[in-house]
């Protein structure tokens, strides 16, 4: 196999896989590195077509599964029908210093293939918060660097949504939008009229009107059958097995190479740059060295931070680009502790058909003007309503002839809300890695060292609070709330540790993910946040990362790198 | 909702999740392996039937829901809930002997029927006295394993409730009739 490429790009997730995209369109002969197995679309997407009773247990993982896993068991997705791109527990050690549940999945497509789909943009207020109200340092980089970018990314990937004009929540390139059912419009009009806040139909990687672009990938429409994570024969929603991937490929300049588990980035001290990779084939356990002119860290965020901590060298004795000790620290997450329900009467005459694999959003509305709360940061709600299945409550019937007839109907309407909150950047979250502990391949173990704070707390109860509020102006019964109290990671949005900034003291990248001090590696993954917003980020990395190749390539191009 | 979403977290009963759908989750650990036996099978089968009878529609026992039953709790209950659902087979047949003289599989149509219905009443009121950490009722159990294997079976799924693998355009809003079942 060839051993030098013009690109090398670490990881075949979302991010990874738009680099590849990227760098093959323009012309780049890129290899990406991919540790676990190859999927091909459809051809390994062993249950997509399966029904509930093709499966033993209906769906459900036995007991031994989850004691064998107990860790990942717990992930948003994780059952019978998907397991198999997420990692077993046992195969993938890390040390928790601070429990962190560690959401990985290693194939060819990552955790693309799993990921829930939210691709709201962020807003201005999002970038500049976190300075403003000083949590954060400034990011180098402000909407209006972005907004073509996620303009290039929407188009390509599809996004369902409504143009809306709302501050916190920008427009987009939108496919049409899902439909809000009759208690979702009921809640829109209550927020509107009664509170002055949006509840609309949320933007999700949904192809819901093919355009040409997406007929060219091989997407057809999504047909709503809403078992995404399976694997979707239609390539109905985003991910990089079914879009990027291979695009990049149909260009010839693209190769993969699966079971390989980067060790570290080469540094060359003479050129003062990186100059390749070293990896290690998972299966032969051989070390092999691939070189690039520019390589890409996309290993997902943890992952890419472990790379450049293990990536060494006599300039760099403390990790890739590390001079300022800041590498692997401000590891930031979601905050998604909590949820809630209530009951709703009425709207018995109506229904919906069938399900829709999306869900309605509140923009956040805290802290935007001014700090306006006893918390920094901003969160927004999803939510849904929907009318219960096969539910006890309300039927005169408990067993026979009459119980069977009314427990197949549609029952009463609820709807729900959950949080998904903006945590703050701080250097006592971090990783690092083990001093002594290594995997099977003898690289260091990564160490979890992040939690929750007293501002996250508040949030929670504000999040309660406002949520409550607005189902009972509604008119909602019966509100059940929820305070999970579940730790980091299961949020599956960690971020940070190799953040952007402005100054190279306070950050390790500049406003185009570039290392500060090595020149020719980009960070565009999870890893490169300088705070978190309150939006869901994926779509923010893919549109960094289209960035940062533009810029890359005509560096290269122009003899800087 | 399938979404990556943690509703499974938060506990929301507006997709398609069981009552008690906790109790599906992780308990503690053992080796223990402890197969039901046939005649618990039809056991299953008989209470299952009971619940959810044939009609004009296929019932439990068309769908085989006493042998998923037995296989579900074999496979992904805790030893706990296993033996609790274990026992309650006896308790199930003492009640009935205390109330009609003979064993749950020996009593009538309508005798099972009545005795569910009291069962079913107890059911709800010990777990809503319970504490939190106590185990729940095992008929409540063995309700919830007969509507998660009915309803999850193909007879249960597409002749008793409509079942649209590939459903196509969504609509927000259609209008609903009395009598219409659940999308599956």
């Amino acid at each position: 196999m060839e051993k030098t490429f013009d690109a090398i790009v670490i990881g075949s997730g979302i991010s990874g896989g738009w680099a590849a995209k990227e760098l093959c369109e323009k012309g780049m002969k890129t290899l990406v590195l991919e540790r676990g197995r190859n999927i091909e679309h459809i051809k390994d997407y062993p249950t997509m077509n399966k029904a509930p009773w093709d499966f033993k247990y209906r769906g459900y993982i036995t007991k031994s599964q989850a004691d064998d896993n107990p860790f990942i068991c717990r992930a948003a997705g994780y059952d019978d029908s998907t397991s198999h791109f997420f990692v077993k527990d046992a195969d993938h050690p890390y040390i928790q210093e601070k429990p962190f549940e560690w959401v990985r999945g290693y194939q060819v497509g990552g955790k693309s293939l799993t990921w829930g789909r939210a691709c709201a943009r962020w807003c201005e207020t999002d970038f500049t918060a976190p300075n403003r109200y000083g949590y954060g340092i400034e990011w180098p980089i402000g909407y209006q660097d972005i907004a073509p970018w996620y303009s290039h990314v929407e188009k390509f990937i599809g996004v369902c949504g409504s143009k809306e004009n709302i501050e916190t929540m920008p427009d987009g390139e939108f496919l049409p939008a899902y439909e809000l059912n009759s208690v979702e419009q009921h809640l829109q009009e209550t927020l509107a009229t009664k509170f002055g806040r949006h509840y609309v139909s949320g933007r999700w990687a949904q192809i819901t009107e093919p355009q040409k672009i997406h007929t060219e990938q091989g997407r057809a429409q999504c047909q709503n059958r809403n078992l995404c994570m399976r694997g979707c024969p239609f390539g109905g929603y985003f991910s990089s097995v079914t879009s990027t991937l291979p695009w990049a490929e149909k260009t010839g300049n693209l190769t993969i190479r699966p079971f390989s588990v980067v060790h570290s980035i080469i540094y060359d001290e003479e050129k003062q740059k990186a100059i390749g990779v070293k990896i290690i084939d998972t299966n032969t356990k051989e070390e092999i060295e691939y070189y690039a002119k520019i390589i890409f860290a996309n290993a997902s965020a943890l992952n890419t931070n472990l790379i450049l901590l293990n990536s060494v060298s006599k300039r760099f004795p403390n990790g890739l680009g590390n001079d300022n000790g800041l590498l692997g620290k401000y590891i930031c997450f979601h905050n998604y502790r909590a949820g809630m329900s209530g009951e709703f009467d009425g709207y018995e005459d109506k229904y919906y058909k069938v399900s829709k694999p999306a869900e309605c959003i509140i923009p956040n509305f805290r802290n935007v003007e001014e700090q306006d709360t006893d918390f920094v940061g901003g969160y927004v709600i999803f939510s849904g309503a929907g009318r219960e299945k096969l539910s006890e409550k309300g039927l005169t019937e408990t067993i026979g002839e009459n119980f069977k007839e009314q427990i197949s109907q549609p029952g009463k309407w609820s709807a729900y809300m959950y949080m998904q909150g903006e945590t703050i950047p701080k250097e006592s979250n971090h990783v690092r890695l083990s001093q002594e502990k290594k995997d099977q391949w003898g690289i260091p173990l990564l160490i979890t060292s992040m939690d929750y704070d007293d501002n996250d707390d508040k949030m929670v109860k504000d999040f309660l609070e406002q949520g409550k509020a607005m189902l009972e102006a509604a008119g909602a019964q019966n509100i059940v709330t929820n305070e999970n109290r579940q730790p980091p990671g299961l949020d599956i949005h960690e971020m940070g540790g190799v953040r952007m900034g402005k100054d190279p003291k306070t950050s390790l990248l500049n406003e185009w993910n570039q290392m500060h001090l090595c020149k020719n590696v980009f960070v565009t993954d999870g890893a490169c946040m300088t705070s978190t917003g309150n939006q869901s980020p994926s779509i923010l990395y893919m549109a960094l990362t289209a960035r940062a190749v533009n810029y890359a390539v005509d560096e290269m191009r122009k003899g800087n790198l | 909702m399938n979404r990556r979403d943690l509703i499974k977290n938060i506990a929301i009963l507006t997709a398609a999740s069981f009552v008690g759908a906790d109790l599906f989750l992780v308990g503690c650990k053992s080796d223990k392996r402890d197969n039901f036996t046939p005649f618990d099978i039809n056991f299953f089968d008989e209470v299952a039937e009971t619940i959810i009878p044939k009609t004009e529609t296929p019932g439990a026992k068309d769908a085989e829901t006493g042998k998923f039953m037995a296989l579900f709790a074999t496979d992904c209950y805790n030893d706990t809930d296993k033996e609790n659902l274990r026992k309650g087979i006896t308790k199930m047949n003492e009640a009935s002997e205390n109330k009609f003289g003979s064993s749950f599989m020996e009593i009538t149509k309508t005798q099972k029927q009545e005795l569910l219905i009291v069962i079913d009443a107890d059911a709800k009121k010990y777990n809503r006295q319970k504490r939190e950490e106590e185990a729940i009722h095992y008929f409540t159990m063995m309700k919830q394993l007969t509507l998660l294997g009915f309803f999850t079976s193909e007879a249960g799924a597409t002749q008793v409730l409509r079942y649209k693998p590939v459903p196509g355009k969504y609509e927000g809003s259609i209008p609903y009739k009395k009598g219409e079942k659940s999308w599956a």
